[in-house]
């Protein structure tokens, strides 16, 4: 809580633009047991924002609730200023917010090229999408040399890659990206979050969930940190990465 | 170099999920066409005109009889596959939708057992014949239809469960429709579908102006003459259902259908409606059924019982999909004709020639063992080649190939080879640590296919962070 109330008014996040999607007192539940309890956070156009926390702290459940596979018990998801709390998933992705999952899911037995098209199964601007398809291969190279590979035969950090590229292929203008460091050796790590920075440059808005909180904290602009299903800090990313107790308990720090 | 020559072959592939060139594109019609009026030329006039000596052993292993029952059961077998195959949404109670076909052939199709109206549709039949006759053609639509609704009405409450439990409610379908039309003749007091004794004369396929004008029989009974012609007509139908599944696959739809198969919740999120892709899915499968259905009835067996609708059809037709190569149309289409081949004819022409060859006493008891035989027949498919007779392409290639390493994804294959020279050229003991380093980081994870990224890259990465500390 410490941050929020020394930086007690944000000077213009997100520089007066009303914020792209909003969770506004959000609740989840898995049956009798909470995973998120009240919590709210703001997500300005043009941001990267970081959600990050240990193990179980609910992260994963937030994202999944934002695109519209969870449901909130209590609370609104509000999404360009119209709530869709209750949208089915396919809707959200519709309505542009595209999720690239946990563990990846991309889908196995299918080419790089076909699960490139499923990532624009909601789009019929056909024009657009060979140009978005352009677009995300310049941004992973690697990904058109293996274009008609089979995606489960590819490496794990190029399955990553391919996460995220089908993800884009959807044309959101909010991309949630679910741990995607996880299980990558470092350099690939190195080579996703630069993807995500220049994901960024191109307008995209970006919710990151990341346990690699140094990692995310050093490209995003404003970091939540959630702790058992509630919120416990948040504030602009540089200045947790100098907080000593967000050091202590995320970072390794001494 | 390489990147400009893949990006130049994109745009023509960008759209669809193949790219397939005109021979191909044009291959199987031309090829289909030709193995069905090859089978027509077979029994109407080559046999015929050979000696009893070499056309008797051809008609006893593959009767006319027997071929119409595998194109038959081919209808069956490809609706089956775009629940299973495409969809991957296991139905145990396929049966439900060919006895639903079945039955409305009989309704629409005989005199029935207590109607009083008379009405003809296009039919063959003489037009003062009593009771209802409707051309074959429009009860295989009207049928195919009336099965589509009730798969939607069956898979709205049950298409939301998963794998085993919509097996289980779709085998509950499958059981609940026989008890139905068993029960039929006296459904709130009405006749149905009179009971366990079924409807029988149902009318036989019409040719229409081939038989108009005395090419083909006016009526395709079960006489030698109409069982020929019915390999066109049967042939036609497995044709258009064949065209169906191919050009599905290949849409928006077909693509939706794969994702669900290969990941539910990311098909979602890619944006494809659940329910109602699946929904499409069984309303598909099921039209195909209900034609299937109709072909039955009206053009093999010419009646319709409950004991016809047993479990035993529902997996049968599963076994034809599974053994001939789920999701893939060619084998699927193999799988019925082998399977069905050896349900009808195949097991007692083995057991005649081996009576006669061996002295044993088979003719009887093997078709009578059919389904051990069948089974131990899918044992064996499950342990030497489960992935089918003629498999899916995108199956085939996951069960074949190697999944690449992190360490080659990162280039580490070229780094080998050049830290591999440089150690032989110096025997340098730093070049040795490096080899030992990419190959250990290589060893671990290389040759599992199957398992999940996640797996396969942590040994690896973890082998480079220790080499990078050191």
């Amino acid at each position: 809580m410490s941050t929020t109330t020394e930086q007690a008014a944000p000077p213009a996040r997100g520089g007066g633009k009303e914020p792209v999607l909003e969770l506004r007192g959000i609740s989840v539940s898995y049956g009798s047991i909470t995973a998120v309890r009240d919590l709210s956070l703001e997500v300005y156009p043009g941001e990267i924002v970081t959600l990050i926390g240990s193990n179980g702290a609910g992260k994963s459940t937030t994202l999944r609730t934002i695109s519209g596979l969870l449901r909130p018990r209590t609370g609104d998801v509000v999404f360009e200023g119209n709530s869709i709390t209750g949208v089915p998933g396919h809707e959200v992705v519709k309505r542009g917010i595209c999720h690239s999952p946990e563990g990846r899911k991309i889908f196995q037995r299918m080419t790089v090229s076909e699960n490139l098209d499923l990532g624009a199964f909601t789009r019929k601007d056909k024009e657009k999408i060979a140009e978005d398809r352009e677009n995300v291969l310049e941004l992973f190279p690697r990904l058109r040399e293996r274009i008609d590979q089979k995606a489960g035969t590819m490496s794990g950090g190029e399955q990553q890659m391919l996460a995220v590229a089908r993800a884009l292929l959807g044309n959101p203008r909010v991309l949630l990206l679910d741990e995607p460091s996880m299980g990558l050796a470092p350099v690939l790590v190195d080579v996703i979050f630069e993807t995500i920075e220049r994901i960024r440059q191109q307008g995209v808005t970006v919710l990151l969930v990341e346990q690699n909180a140094l990692a995310a904290l050093e490209i995003a602009d404003y970091a939540y940190v959630l702790e058992s299903g509630t919120l416990s800090l948040q504030g602009p990313a540089a200045q947790l990465l100098d907080d000593p107790s967000v050091t202590a308990a995320y970072l390794g720090g001494h | 170099m390489a990147t400009t020559t893949v990006n130049s072959k994109r745009p023509g592939s960008s759209g669809g999920l193949q790219v397939r060139g005109f021979t191909d594109k044009y291959a199987w019609p031309l090829g289909y066409v030709a193995v069905i009026l090859f089978l027509f030329l077979l029994y109407q006039a080559i046999l015929p005109s050979l000696i009893t000596d070499v056309s008797g052993p051809v008609l006893a292993w593959l009767p006319v009889a027997t071929v119409n029952e595998c194109l038959m059961w081919a209808i069956m077998a490809l609706g089956l596959n775009v629940v299973v195959g495409y969809a991957g949404l296991l139905d145990l109670g396929y049966v439900a939708f060919w006895a639903l076909g079945g039955y409305t052939a009989g309704w629409l199709m005989a005199y029935p057992f207590n109607w009083e109206w008379d009405f003809h549709l296009f039919s063959p039949v003489p037009a003062d014949a009593p009771g209802t006759h409707i051309n074959f053609w429009l009860v295989c639509l009207v049928a195919g239809v009336l099965c589509a609704l009730l798969g939607i009405l069956i898979g709205a409450p049950t298409l939301r469960l998963r794998g085993d439990y919509l097996a289980l409610v779709t085998l509950g379908f499958g059981e609940v429709i026989t008890q139905f039309f068993r029960n039929s003749n006296e459904i709130a007091g009405f006749n149905v579908a009179n009971g366990d004794s079924g409807i029988s004369s149902i009318d036989s396929i019409g040719t229409g102006v081939l038989g108009a004008t005395g090419i083909a029989p006016p009526l395709l009974t079960n006489s030698s003459a109409g069982n020929v012609w019915k390999i066109l007509v049967l042939g036609l139908i497995v044709g258009g259902c064949i065209f169906v599944s191919l050009r599905i696959r290949e849409g928006r739809l077909g693509r939706a259908w794969l994702a669900i198969r290969e990941d539910e919740l990311a098909a979602s999120m890619m944006g494809v409606p659940l329910v109602r892709t699946k929904l499409l899915a069984y309303a598909v499968g099921a039209f195909f059924g209900g034609v299937g259905g109709v072909a039955n009835a009206s053009g093999i067996t010419t009646a319709v019982s409950p004991s016809g609708f047993d479990f035993g059809k529902s997996v049968l037709v599963l076994l034809m999909v599974v053994l001939g190569g789920m999701g893939n149309v060619w084998g699927v289409t193999v799988g019925a004709f082998l399977l069905s081949w050896l349900n009808s004819n195949g097991l007692k022409q083995i057991g005649v020639q081996s009576d006669a060859l061996f002295g044993t006493d088979l003719a009887a008891t093997l078709p009578r063992y059919n389904y051990i035989i069948l089974g131990i027949l899918l044992v064996l498919m499950m342990l030497f080649r489960r992935e089918g007779l003629i498999p899916e392409g995108r199956t085939r290639a996951l069960l074949k190939t190697p999944s690449r390493t992190e360490a080659e994804s990162l280039g580490a294959d070229s780094l080998e080879a050049a830290a591999e020279t440089e150690a032989v050229e110096r025997a340098d003991p730093a070049a040795d640590a490096k080899i030992a380093a990419s190959a250990a980081a290589m060893a671990g994870p290389a040759g599992d296919a199957t398992s999940s990224g996640d797996s396969t890259t942590s040994p690896g990465s973890g082998t480079q962070r220790k080499n990078s500390d050191d």
